[in-house]
């Protein structure tokens, strides 16, 4: 048992899908992006209640030698998106129901038959990972396949990734085995390779990095993500100022009132 | 004639890259990606670009409530400062009419409230999996305890005091009604403004950047739809209740004032399109209408003041109900700006 976590190599990613094939046929998941959404050879747009991997494709104006393609083809780059599983995860934090665990993976958890479809937590994922479903309300995401972690086996898409792209493995070694692929990209001459693993804001690092190339925002990954559990402080504060407000309030405007009648 | 190679993967894929193509096409032509029906910088050779995002799809999903969210918000408001009301009136000695309106208002309150939300979960078991936890770092499980402890107390209030109005006092009623208004007062504090918290500790930008005003913003617009509703419902001489009515109006009309003098790109769903109409048409009739016409009803005539009352009533229950509207509806429209979770062209102040 020790705490895991995903590497997804953009740079090694073929675009073929085949994690999201394997974890919708693990998992179960619902059918949904038959139809292209026109955005390059994206179906989905974005991972959801019934895509919980999701294959990014970035694709610019033909430009020869980037993404290895001729020189009149659209250029490409593809990135396999997932829940990130954040180490302050504003979805876990904001649950009412004790529905979203930590694993002793360490991966975030969704238990389905506590969960009461009360939303909170897709207001509370600053990545736009959780999602209800159409069917029956409730919030589905990325399981890390807690199950299959649980005998030993590695996560379904993880293990289809014909390329090992995704990388799945112990925490630190994935840390270390992130930082020589990008020495070793860097050395290639992949100037433009950084790693995604915001650590320096609120979320406090996740348990899904990520080897991008160019600015981690073309791929829908936030600069600055925070767990809202950030803003607790303020806002109660400010109830709590409001409470005594209403009260005080209240009060003064009663007992100066019997005053005046007499009382 | 039939084909005696198994080629259906070939033909499958040629007309799913026809189907590409022609979408592309629809695209070039009309401006528009039909599939997901909006226009895209590039379009039909979308970039995806630090400066367009990725594709512009925008990252974080709108809260998924549905209308009975934002009725709940002001419902919750109403009731919670109505319990204050009621209970601090009776401590003082105010109006025996008075402190059993305000109590009947909360207690309703403490009925619609837990519907409301069951309403929007689907099935009533549902509620009952959010009190097996309660946990401080969830705003929604304080929420939902607040609610249990002020429902309890505002119910058990009113319906001692009822009680006892038709069969007469006695100890265990008394100890009842007295419980239950301590309940619904030490509860209904919070329970006023609490629903404050639960946005502004969101990832929605237009919440979480108000996080620190929302609460008093909500708590006052809550204490001017109790005392609108109280006035509607006769008490349009009462001074305190105009004292607490003006003060609400008073501040409402400075948080608007405070909202409309920032000019940050985080806020223009409280300002822009129909969420901005319907918060600043909300931000209007509970801040500075009802102002003007308590100030006015100060200086009338009997008469006039109690219908410059009434107006000032119905304008802040209003613009109460149109507030909690505006601003979830402009947490939908923050969450649909792709722009705001990448940091791009947020640095206009």
């Amino acid at each position: 048992m020790s705490v895991t976590a995903f590497l997804t190599d953009s740079t090694l990613c073929i675009g073929c899908k085949a994690c999201e094939v394997a974890c919708k046929e693990w998992n179960g998941v619902d059918e949904d992006g038959l139809e292209w959404s026109g955005f390059s050879y994206d179906n989905t747009g974005a991972v959801g209640a019934s895509t919980w991997r999701h294959v990014k494709f970035v694709e610019q104006p033909p430009a020869p030698g980037l993404g290895g393609n001729a020189g009149e083809s659209a250029s490409w780059t593809f990135s396999s998106d997932v829940c990130k599983h954040c180490e302050e995860a504003g979805c876990l934090e904001a649950c009412p129901t004790g529905s979203i665990v930590r694993t002793e993976f360490g991966g975030v958890f969704i238990q389905p038959d506590v969960c009461n479809g009360c939303g909170y937590c897709v207001t509370s994922c600053p990545f736009g990972v959780v999602e209800r479903n159409q069917k029956d309300g409730r919030a589905f995401k990325c399981t890390f396949c807690y199950d299959r972690q649980k005998v030993g086996l590695v996560p379904a898409c993880a293990k289809a990734c014909p390329t090992e792209s995704i990388k799945f493995g112990e925490i630190e070694d994935l840390r270390e085995k992130a930082r020589s692929r990008l020495a070793e990209l860097r050395r290639r001459g992949i100037e433009d390779a950084t790693i995604y693993d915001p650590s320096d804001t609120s979320v406090r690092g996740t348990h899904a990095m990520f080897i991008v190339r160019g600015d981690p925002r073309t791929y829908n990954l936030p600069p600055s993500p925070e767990a809202p559990t950030k803003y607790l402080k303020k806002a109660w504060a400010s109830s709590a100022v409001a409470a005594g407000l209403l009260l005080a309030g209240t009060l003064a405007a009663f007992i100066s009132d019997g005053r005046r009648n007499g009382r | 004639m039939s084909n005696p190679l198994p080629t259906p993967n070939v033909n499958g894929d040629l007309a799913r890259e026809r189907r590409i193509d022609e979408i592309r096409q629809h695209a070039e032509e009309q401006g528009r990606l039909q599939v997901v029906g909006k226009q895209v910088i590039g379009a039909p050779f979308p970039k995806a670009s630090p400066e367009y995002g990725y594709y512009q799809i925008p990252l974080l999903k709108e809260p998924p409530w549905t209308w009975e969210i934002p009725l709940y918000f002001f419902v919750g408001g109403a009731a919670g400062a109505a319990a204050v009301i009621g209970a601090i009136a009776d401590y003082t000695g105010g109006n025996r009419e008075l402190v059993r309106h305000a109590r009947w208002i909360a207690a309703a309150g403490s009925v619609i409230s837990p519907a409301l939300l069951i309403s929007d979960l689907g099935r009533p078991e549902r509620f009952l999996a959010m009190l097996r936890v309660f946990k401080p770092q969830s705003a929604m499980s304080v929420g939902v305890w607040t609610l249990v402890g002020f429902s309890t107390g505002a119910a058990a209030a009113a319906f001692a005091g009822y009680l006892r109005d038709r069969y007469g006092a006695s100890l265990p009623l008394r100890v009842l009604e007295n419980a239950g208004q301590a309940a619904s007062l030490a509860f209904g504090l919070p329970f006023s403004n609490y629903t404050g918290v639960l946005i502004g500790a969101t990832a929605i930008p237009v919440w979480n950047r108000n996080a620190q005003s929302l609460p008093l913003h909500f708590g006052a617009s809550g204490l001017g739809a109790a005392v609108g509703i109280l006035e509607l419902l006769g008490h349009r001489k009462n001074r305190a209740l105009q004292a607490l009515g003006l003060g609400a109006a008073i501040f409402e009309t400075l948080e608007g004032a405070l909202i409309e003098s920032r000019g940050h790109r985080h806020l223009d769903p409280l300002k822009r399109g129909p969420s901005g109409w319907i918060t600043r048409t909300g931000g209007a009739l509970g801040g500075p209408v009802p102002t003007a016409l308590r100030i006015a009803s100060i200086f009338a005539t009997e008469n006039r003041s109690q219908s410059l009352r009434r107006w000032a009533a119905w304008s802040a229950v209003v613009g109460s109900l149109l507030t909690r509207i505006g601003w979830i509806h402009a947490g939908h429209v923050s969450a649909r700006d792709w722009k705001l979770p990448l940091a791009i062209g947020t640095e206009r102040e």
